[in-house]
């Protein structure tokens, strides 16, 4: 493939500077200390509970966005974030779990009647919930150790999940609001040009196999 | 209920003290002057003569700052501080309403007309949002019903159609390429629920000419119904015999009913509304409180809807 070439290149050219990983959840945790801060201070406005429990799931969604678009960025661009996946993935678990916590505690107060109602009644929180659901075993596989038990295939395999995942939550975040606003619209986007490029690909490498093939040999 | 009500009572007595006093309530107080000394010698500006009246609930009001800085006002975009920051834009004066339709007396108010030629009162209403939160408002206005005598409805009329001023100019939510809601914003009541004594066109807050971002200069205030069906900043008012068509209803039938009576049984298809937050109080701890059905209004607006089935009539 003549692509190739330039593309080394261009891996020459983008040297990343070495940012250990700690500095990735170190910085993916500023926003989350922040809004802490000031929601203890009483600086979110009119109903903090609500603008807290928002921006975490905001966030939440952010870092599986950036998750998300670490292959795309090395197939097409040559850029290699591929370190720091596990980091931004963990930094997403993280967030949907103090969104999560947020809406039990502080949005629900633990009133588990409601909580129950919510759950079988309200289309969005059932998604909601279901996404978290599978970013947990995602999350306690996001280690070497797992990745050794279970083998690259299957815990490959089993991390394909992160696509529904990444379904449940742009669904989750359109059916929560009133008509149809532009931020959840934008994301739902995102989510489906990340998905979509990746369904692409994989149609395009399958029909093209024997190109492939040649490839290979040569 | 009375075992219950002292201690349901007490604590929201007792916490909202501390907020009320907080310093963002007191910025909103001196928001409030700088505001009102920002005009000086314009009709509209001067502060305005209220008289109390019985209607007004002694709930704790939610802190101006809140109120004129947190709401929906799709006009000006869909998010909560979208109305606060864009809504300056909007022209207020000179101001007029049409009111037209099946009606003896059409006729064209000015704002000004009506502010000096009526006797505005201070009503403090409590106001749930669909979405689930609620605030205590002191409004200054005067009875829709006076104004609908005014102009003498025929016997054909039987409904009251509202709009919203439609101007893309000085509304940047009506810019957007993709609308939220087909524009102008439209609402309706039944001709007897517009002349129930508790609904009132609000032409204040807080003893001062209605911000723009809470629907200068003259909205339609009817405690309720959910906060949607109390339309901002009217151009329009029209008497017809059908059934006028309401924004939200359009956009989503199924969610949003014609009469959008707060019913604490009668769940939105996506959420409970069982319960609300009241803003202001407790910050990131607020603690949600039951909603009332016709949100504490049912002894004056039950009777407006004996024999209808509520769940079909949402």
């Amino acid at each position: 493939m003549d692509a190739r070439s330039p593309r080394r290149e261009a891996k020459a050219r983008f040297k990343l500077p070495p940012v250990p990983k700690i500095a990735v959840y170190l910085v993916g945790f500023i926003p989350a200390v922040w809004l802490f801060y000031q929601g203890i201070n009483d600086n979110l406005g009119a109903d903090p509970m609500r603008y807290l429990e928002q921006a975490l799931g905001l966030w939440a969604l952010r870092f599986l966005v950036v998750t998300l678009s670490i292959t795309p960025l090395r197939q097409i661009f040559d850029i290699n974030l591929l370190r720091y996946r596990r980091a931004t993935g963990l930094l997403c678990f993280y967030y949907a779990v103090l969104h999560l916590v947020t809406y039990l505690v502080l949005d629900q107060g633990l009133d588990l009647e409601a909580i129950g109602a919510d759950l079988v009644k309200r289309p969005y929180i059932t998604i909601g919930m279901a996404t978290f659901v599978i970013l947990v075993p995602l999350a306690l596989t996001s280690n070497n150790a797992a990745i050794r038990r279970l083998g690259g295939q299957a815990w490959a395999r089993l991390h394909r999940l992160v696509y529904v995942a990444a379904i449940g939550a742009v669904l989750h975040f359109l059916l929560v609001v009133k008509s149809w606003p532009p931020e959840p619209l934008v994301y739902t986007a995102i989510v489906l040009a990340l998905l979509g490029y990746r369904l692409g690909r994989s149609v395009y490498r399958k029909v093209s196999r024997e190109p492939r093939s040649r490839r290979r040999a040569a | 209920m009375l075992i219950r009500r002292p201690s349901d009572i007490l604590p929201s007595e007792i916490t909202p003290r501390s907020v009320y006093l907080n310093r963002r309530q007191l910025m909103g107080g001196a928001a409030g002057l700088a505001f009102a000394a920002g005009f000086p010698g314009s009709s509209g500006a001067a502060s305005l003569t209220t008289v109390k009246s019985p209607f007004s609930t002694d709930e704790k009001l939610t802190g101006r700052e809140d109120v004129t800085s947190y709401n929906n006002y799709y006009e000006f975009g869909v998010a909560k501080e979208a109305p606060a920051t864009y809504a300056k834009s909007l022209k207020t004066t000179p101001w007029t309403v049409k009111v037209d339709g099946l009606v003896g007396k059409p006729a064209e108010f000015s704002v000004d007309d009506l502010i000096k030629t009526s006797t505005l009162e201070e009503r403090i209403y409590r106001l749930r949002c669909v979405e689930g939160w609620s605030m205590v408002i002191p409004w200054d206005g005067f009875a829709l019903a006076d104004l609908i005598k005014r102009v003498e409805p025929l016997g054909s009329a039987k409904y009251v159609a509202f709009e919203t001023a439609n101007r893309p100019e000085e509304m940047p939510g009506l810019q957007s390429m993709f609308p939220v809601l087909d524009w102008p914003y439209v609402e309706g009541l039944r001709l007897d629920e517009a002349m129930n004594p508790l609904a009132i066109l609000a032409v204040g807050l807080y003893g001062d000419p209605l911000p723009n971002q809470n629907g200068a200069p003259i909205r339609l205030v009817v405690p309720w119904k959910y906060g949607f069906k109390s339309i901002k900043s009217i151009t329009r008012i029209s008497f017809v015999e059908k059934q006028p068509e309401t924004s939200w209803n359009r956009q989503a039938s199924d969610e949003y009913g014609f009469y959008a009576n707060v019913n604490p049984s009668v769940d939105h298809p996506r959420w409970s509304q069982k319960t609300e937050r009241r803003i202001g109080e407790g910050g990131l701890f607020v603690k949600r409180r039951p909603t009332l059905p016709f949100n504490g209004y049912a002894e004056q607006v039950a009777q407006l809807y004996s024999g209808m089935d509520l769940r079909k009539f949402y």
